[in-house]
């Protein structure tokens, strides 16, 4: 909208003069931004500033021992399962999006459960889908602590987040595509697969790379179907832990501390990197959240 | 052929959700419930003891603290939240929102084991400072999860007040009063039940949250006497004693995230309800 007629800032000060409630709203909305927005600044400010000088070689070793109390076999960890829950998680959720998207006909019953489930599913906290997957891998199917228990768990509990992502970029694909598509006579599967999904692609990346961001700072999900081992496993059936968990497993030693900075610091970079990642492809190609 | 069969392979793919939130139910359920029928729903419930050295598990002062935390930390987050969300969709200048908008996103993104380790290590000292004692408690928890929740309350309350028609601002304006008086008692108004589901999907965060809870709140099993005294959430007593409990006691910790599950639930349903109202 263009503004016809420009008010001066000087008359706009007359105006707050005149008025002062609507300046004390004014002066309400402004000071929040300014707050939420100095959290996070002092938030990143502060951990980068006291963390980076505890950032050693020797953090970076790559066998533990509790002398070097080194990260690397947990960010070998974290790698290992971010790779695991997406390779469970992707295909189930494009997937999923392409049936309720592309397949499934307005008005039907199966849509508002599968919408509902995933509401409830998106809404469980991390530490109820730790103890999930406890109980069901650890327990019933009698693994023990193992790296793909907890990718399993982590992948269910990403399904909800790649399933939205993935149906918004789906709806973002014009019709006139698909017509196109039907017009020259290709059927719907070769429609989904060669025309929709591939211009779907970007917003469906973009989605991926959030569920990695959720993947690598998640801790209470991971603590009970991975364990805590220090170890790089041989297999993925056994135990390990997560940079994330790694973190808590350190301040919770007590012993650590400077170390914790440390790996706080990896932790945010690696985050903060990942978010501006997603945002960069999904604003490259114009799909809207 | 091919088409018929990949459609089934679709429509099991989504049906995947729902056989995992029906998986999840069962074996909370079902490794939770004998526990508190063995120990006695209003034993467990109302008791206000826990000792599992001595058999006693009453879980009534963790859900008492659940609630004061998130309680807090709606007091704490909400205001800042919904003023900011404002502030984002009717008094930023579009190049500051480029900047805004993915900072906040950001937050939503920061670990809450760094949360924790940030109120740890900044928060504890500055409340020891200013108020004595431990440093840990409601007061402090509530602050943090209040801004933890603020990503969450601030994206649903933009989204709901953009969609309010702007023909509403409009009218206001045309009346006479100001931009602000506009947007603060016309806007918002309107907005209400989408702010409403940013409120309670907000609970429904502050409620789950585990790992940056533990390191600030306390965590002593007692009823909190004040703003500045110790408190154990119900995620804290699972993730504090799941380590090394056995029996009776572990299964308590399960009763105990029963019942953490089921707030969750009330809380989930009456969200999607608010949210399909609203559209």
């Amino acid at each position: 909208m263009e503004t016809m007629n420009k008010i001066t800032w000087k008359e706009k000060l007359l105006g707050y003069k005149k008025d002062p409630f609507s300046a004390f709203l004014l002066l309400l909305v402004v000071l929040s931004a300014v707050i939420t927005v100095g959290v996070l600044i002092s938030l990143i400010a502060y951990i980068i500033f006291r963390g980076v000088p505890n950032i050693t070689p020797e953090l970076f070793a790559w066998k533990y021992t509790t002398d070097n109390v080194s990260m690397m076999p947990a960010i070998i960890n974290t790698i290992t399962i971010t790779l695991l829950s997406l390779v469970f998680a992707v295909p189930i959720g494009i997937f999923s999006a392409i049936y309720l998207v592309e397949y499934a006909k307005k008005g039907n019953r199966f849509i508002p459960v599968v919408r509902l489930t995933t509401e409830t599913l998106a809404g469980i906290p991390s530490i109820v889908f730790g103890l999930f997957g406890y109980l069901l891998f650890n327990i019933y199917f009698g693994w023990g602590y193992t790296l793909l228990g907890g990718a399993f768990t982590l992948a269910i509990m990403i399904l909800p987040l790649i399933m939205r992502t993935t149906e918004e970029a789906l709806l973002s694909v014009s019709d006139a595509y698909r017509e196109g598509s039907f017009g020259l006579g290709a059927g719907k599967l070769r429609t989904v697969f060669r025309i929709v999904l591939p211009s779907a692609v970007p917003g469906i990346l973009s989605g991926v790379i959030l569920a990695i961001g959720r993947i690598v700072g998640e801790t209470a999900a991971l603590l009970y179907p991975a364990g805590t081992a220090t170890v790089v496993p041989h297999t993925v059936m056994e135990s390990g832990r997560t940079l994330a968990v790694h973190m808590y497993a350190l301040l919770n030693e007590g012993f650590y501390i400077n170390q914790a900075y440390a790996t706080a610091v990896v932790l945010l970079v690696l985050v903060i990197g990942i978010n501006a990642l997603s945002a960069f492809i999904a604003k490259r190609v114009g799909v809207k959240e | 052929m091919k088409e018929k069969a990949m459609q089934w392979v679709f429509l099991a793919a989504a049906s995947i959700s729902i056989f995992a939130v029906a998986l999840i139910c069962f074996f909370l359920f079902a490794n939770g419930v004998p526990a508190i029928q063995e120990i006695g729903v209003f034993q467990f419930l109302t008791g206000t003891k826990w000792k599992p050295s001595n058999e006693l598990y009453g879980i009534f002062p963790m859900i008492i603290g659940s609630i004061y935390v998130t309680a807090g930390a709606i007091i704490c987050g909400v205001p800042m939240g919904i003023l900011c969300a404002t502030f984002l969709a009717h008094f930023c200048p579009k190049k500051l929102y480029k900047m805004i908008k993915p900072a906040i996103e950001l937050l939503a993104g920061i670990p809450s084991i760094v949360y924790g380790f940030f109120g740890l290590v900044v928060m504890v000292p500055i409340m020891q400072n200013l108020f004595g004692g431990s440093g840990k408690g409601v007061l402090t928890a509530s602050i943090l999860l209040g801004i933890m929740i603020l990503p969450t309350v601030i994206g649903v309350t933009e989204a709901a007040i953009r969609a309010v028609p702007s023909s509403y601002y409009e009218g206001a304006l045309a009346l006479g009063i100001t931009h602000e008086k506009s947007v603060f008692f016309t806007v918002l108004p309107a907005a209400k039940q989408g702010i409403f589901a940013g409120i309670v999907l907000g609970i429904g965060r502050a409620i789950g949250e585990t790992m940056a809870v533990i390191m600030v709140a306390g965590n002593q099993a007692m009823i909190p006497t004040g703003l500045f005294s110790g408190v154990r959430t119900m995620t804290a007593n699972i993730v504090m004693e799941m380590g090394y409990a056995t029996d009776l006691h572990r299964e308590a910790l399960l009763g105990t995230a029963v019942v953490l599950f089921v707030f969750i639930l009330i809380i989930n349903l009456s969200f999607s309800f608010l949210k399909r109202r609203d559209m």
